[in-house]
C-alpha cells in the first residue's frame, strides 16, 4: 500500500498498463486509506473459477421495479432519462436473467438516506432503487430521473460527478460486479479520485453511457445506452493493486 | 476489456437492502445457526458501511448482511454439505473500490486444499469460532492481521 500521504494529489496521471483493474489504494481517495486490502492475494479456489451463481426468478422483480419515476403517487422532479443496454461476457455472448440493482441521488444530488447531509432537498417521489432482469438478449432497461452532482467530504471543494450505482448478478460466482455509471462530456470527471481510481482511460471510458437519440423518446426523455461486461469466469483478475 | 468495479459507497442500503435477506438457513431447521462477526478497517475501527454476501456456491444459496455502525453483521445459516464446509463471502464497502473475496470455514473440521496451503496464522483467519451456540467470524480488511482474500 502507498504511504499515507496528506498532500497526495487527487487525482494521478493515467497508467493504460492497469487494464480494467480499479487501483485499490488509490491515495486521492482518502476512505482506502484505512480499508483498501494491503497483503498479497491468495489464488482463487480452483472450484469458484467456473461456479455457478444463485439464480433470481422473476419473483425477485416487481412490475415498476424498473420505473423509479412511477413508484409514488406523484412524479419525481428532474429530468426524465431512459437507460438501457445488455449485459455481456468479454466474448460478447449476452447474459440473460441476470439481476442489476440501481440506486442513485434524485435530481437534486441527495440520496434518502440518514447518512446524507447535503442541504439539497429531498424528492418525496423519489426514492432512488430500482431493479430489473436481463431479458433473453442480455438487456435491460430503466426509467428514472438524471441524478444531481453533490460534495462530498474526501478533500476541499470535492464534488461527486453525477451517477447511477449498479450491481450485477451473472451466470457465474466470478461475474458479480458494483459499479457506477456515468453520464458523457462531465465537467467533474477530472476532479473525481473514484473514476480516476481507473487508471486505463480506455477502462474509464466503459464507466460512461453514451447519448443515443434512437433511446431517446420524443416529448417525453432522453435516451442513455450503457453495456456492462463482465468476466469470462476462470481467475480472470491478476493482483496487479498489491504492492509487495 | 470488463467494465471496472466502483466503490458500493456509503448508501447502497437504498438499493440493496430494502428487505431482510440474511436467512440463508431454511425457516425451522433445527441444524440453523447464527454466523456474526465484525467488519474492521486496518486500525482495528468498525466498518458501520460495509456489505457482506454470504454464498453457498455448491448448494446455489446466498444472503447478505449490511454492517452496523459497530461493524457488526449477522446472519442465520445451516452448515453446507461437504467435507471443509465453508460459504465464500464477498465483502463491499465505501472506500473499498472493488469488492473482496473470502471464505469463511466451519470449526472443528478437516481442511480442504484452500486451508491446508496457507500457513497456520493466515488459516486462522478463515475459520469461524463456536462462541456461545452462534459462529463468530471477524473481517479485517488491512494490516497485520488481515484476513486472507482470494483474487477473482
Amino acid at each position: 500500500m502507498t504511504a499515507v500521504d496528506e498532500t497526495s494529489p487527487v487525482v494521478l496521471p493515467d497508467d493504460s498498463t492497469l487494464g480494467p483493474e480499479v487501483q485499490l489504494d488509490y491515495p486521492g481517495y482518502r476512505s482506502t486509506r484505512r480499508r483498501a486490502p494491503n497483503r498479497p492475494l491468495a489464488s482463487l479456489p480452483e472450484e469458484l473459477h467456473d461456479a455457478a451463481g444463485p439464480v433470481f426468478g422473476h419473483e425477485t422483480v416487481g412490475e415498476l421495479d424498473h420505473d423509479l419515476t412511477r413508484q409514488h403517487d406523484g412524479e419525481p422532479l428532474g429530468e426524465r432519462i431512459i437507460v438501457t443496454g445488455r449485459v455481456l461476457d468479454e466474448d460478447g455472448r449476452p447474459l440473460a436473467g441476470a439481476l442489476l440493482e440501481l440506486w442513485q441521488a434524485n435530481a437534486a444530488g441527495r440520496y434518502r438516506h440518514e447518512v446524507d447531509a447535503h442541504p439539497a432537498p429531498l424528492d418525496p417521489n423519489f426514492s432512488g432503487a430500482g431493479r430489473c432482469l436481463t431479458d433473453a438478449d442480455g438487456r435491460y432497461s430503466f426509467v428514472t430521473v438524471r441524478p444531481g452532482a453533490y460534495p462530498w467530504g474526501n478533500h476541499e471543494n470535492a464534488w461527486r460527478p453525477a451517477h447511477l450505482h449498479f450491481s450485477v448478478f451473472g451466470r457465474l460466482f466470478t461475474q458479480r460486479l458494483v459499479t457506477q455509471m456515468y453520464f458523457p462530456g462531465d465537467p467533474l470527471f477530472a476532479y473525481d479520485p473514484i473514476f480516476n481510481a481507473v487508471r486505463d482511460p480506455k477502462a474509464r471510458e466503459l464507466l460512461v453511457a453514451r447519448f443515443d437519440l434512437e433511446t431517446t423518446q420524443p416529448e417525453w426523455a432522453l435516451g442513455f445506452r450503457w453495456d456492462i461486461v463482465l468476466g469470462r469466469g476462470g481467475s480472470g483478475t491478476t493482483p496487479l493493486e498489491q504492492s509487495p | 476489456m470488463r467494465t471496472p468495479s466502483q466503490t458500493v459507497g456509503p448508501y447502497y442500503t437504498i438499493g440493496l437492502c430494502r428487505r431482510p435477506e440474511n436467512e440463508l438457513a431454511q425457516p425451522g431447521d433445527p441444524g440453523a445457526t447464527r454466523l456474526v462477526g465484525q467488519l474492521l478497517d486496518g486500525e482495528g475501527h468498525p466498518v458501520g458501511d460495509g456489505l457482506i454476501e454470504l454464498w453457498d456456491v455448491a448448494g446455489r444459496s446466498w444472503g447478505r448482511s449490511g454492517t452496523y455502525t459497530d461493524g457488526s453483521f449477522s446472519f442465520v445459516v445451516t452448515k453446507p454439505d461437504g467435507e471443509a464446509p465453508h460459504f465464500d463471502v464477498y465483502v463491499f464497502a465505501r472506500g473499498l473500490l472493488r469488492h473482496q473475496l473470502t471464505r469463511v470455514y466451519f470449526p472443528d473440521e478437516p481442511a480442504d486444499a484452500v486451508l491446508a496451503s496457507l500457513d497456520a496464522a493466515d488459516r486462522a483467519t478463515l475459520v469461524a469460532q463456536a462462541v456461545g451456540g452462534a459462529l463468530r467470524f471477524d473481517i479485517r480488511l488491512q494490516g497485520d492481521r488481515q484476513t486472507v482474500f482470494f483474487a477473482h
